[in-house]
């Protein structure tokens, strides 16, 4: 059988696919949005002991504002690792409540939330930068935890193990009530 | 491509056979056919992913719907201006029609994956926060959770 043919009907294949498809590469931060509170119910109880949050919020002209002080980009990745962490145990950051963790044994557990706030003025590229710094300063601490209970990074953990150091090292990252920041200035 | 005869040539051997052609590209048919998906919608935005190191990949990619936020392609800005849109499948929409939009994915998807939908945020790096928290807000409203900011990684 003559099957010089062949080629030429595989490449107009190929092309087709190539005209039709696109590359698949979906990659994204992932999160998860708290669900509407009710209307009726009112929202008193779930007040967070004030040591225990850290507010960063990010102004119309994509200023960053960690806790207290005017913060820059790069600082902001060890400025949530020291408070998430707490290693010198002080008393305006959050504490570190020892939790039973199944497979793994007691762990202090920190009970830090990030709240993260923006202005409807700011820029999705410095949000995107803001929360990419956040999600780092968590996967750094869960690799030092994975490395001194593992002895390796996290990513090479089994899913037990990473099951084990996600609930060790949460991630608790609010992306607040939209609140008008500029209003307050 | 006359190179390759005439290499051939100065070995006197007598034609490039080509029989070998066809399965070099089926193989690269295979290889694009697994590693693409069906482009299902046309962009009628233009947009330009942030960068971030931390991203993941997303598990399921068919239970993924899309929602691209950026200012509408060049041929467009005529007829809608420059101003950020959304666009939901084929159209623009506002953000009052999300809550459609989310209750025709939910139906198409299967009831035991329904849980695990997830909903892309495409959207451009210039565009400003106010109508991401509008989008954001109205998902939460749709109680549509799993959320992903789309973005790509930092090329070094």
């Amino acid at each position: 059988m003559n099957t010089s043919s062949t080629a030429d009907i595989a490449f107009l294949l190929l092309c087709y696919f190539l005209m039709t498809t696109t590359m698949g590469s979906q990659l994204g931060l992932s999160r998860r949005l708290p669900p509407m509170p009710d209307q009726n119910q009112k929202v008193e109880d779930q007040k967070v002991n004030r040591r225990n949050i850290i507010v960063v919020k990010i102004n119309s002209s994509d200023r960053i504002l960690a806790g207290s002080d005017p913060i820059d980009i790069s600082q902001l990745k060890d400025k949530v690792k020291e408070f998430l962490s707490n290693p010198a145990g002080r008393e305006d950051l959050p504490e570190r409540v020892p939790t039973e963790i199944e497979g793994y044994g007691t762990y202090p557990v920190s009970k830090g939330v990030i709240s993260l706030q923006n202005d409807r003025g700011t820029s999705y590229r410095a949000y995107i930068e803001v929360q990419n710094e956040l999600v780092k300063a968590v996967n750094e601490l869960r690799d030092d935890f994975a490395r001194s209970a593992f002895g390796k990074v996290y990513l090479a953990c089994t899913e037990e193990q990473q099951d084990i150091i996600k609930k060790a090292v949460p991630q608790n990252i609010s992306e607040a009530e939209p609140k008008d920041v500029s209003k307050r200035r | 491509m006359s190179k390759f005869g005439g290499s051939n040539n100065k070995k006197e051997v007598p034609a490039m056979t080509s029989s070998s052609l066809s399965d070099i590209v089926f193989m690269l048919l295979f290889f694009f056919m697994v590693t693409t998906q069906m482009r299902e919608t046309e962009n009628k935005v233009q947009v330009s992913i942030p960068q971030a190191s931390e991203v993941v990949k997303l598990e399921r990619k068919d239970l993924n719907s899309y929602i691209n936020i950026g200012s509408p392609i060049r041929s467009l800005q005529a007829q809608y201006g420059t101003d950020a849109r959304i666009q939901l499948n084929d159209s623009f929409k506002t953000v009052d029609d999300i809550r459609d939009f989310v209750a025709a994915e939910r139906d198409s998807k299967s009831e035991a994956d329904r849980q695990f939908m997830t909903i892309s945020i495409r959207a451009d790096e210039d565009v400003r926060m106010g109508i991401i928290t509008d989008v954001k807000q109205e998902l939460r409203r749709c109680s549509a959770l799993k959320i992903m900011y789309s973005a790509r990684r930092p090329s070094e």
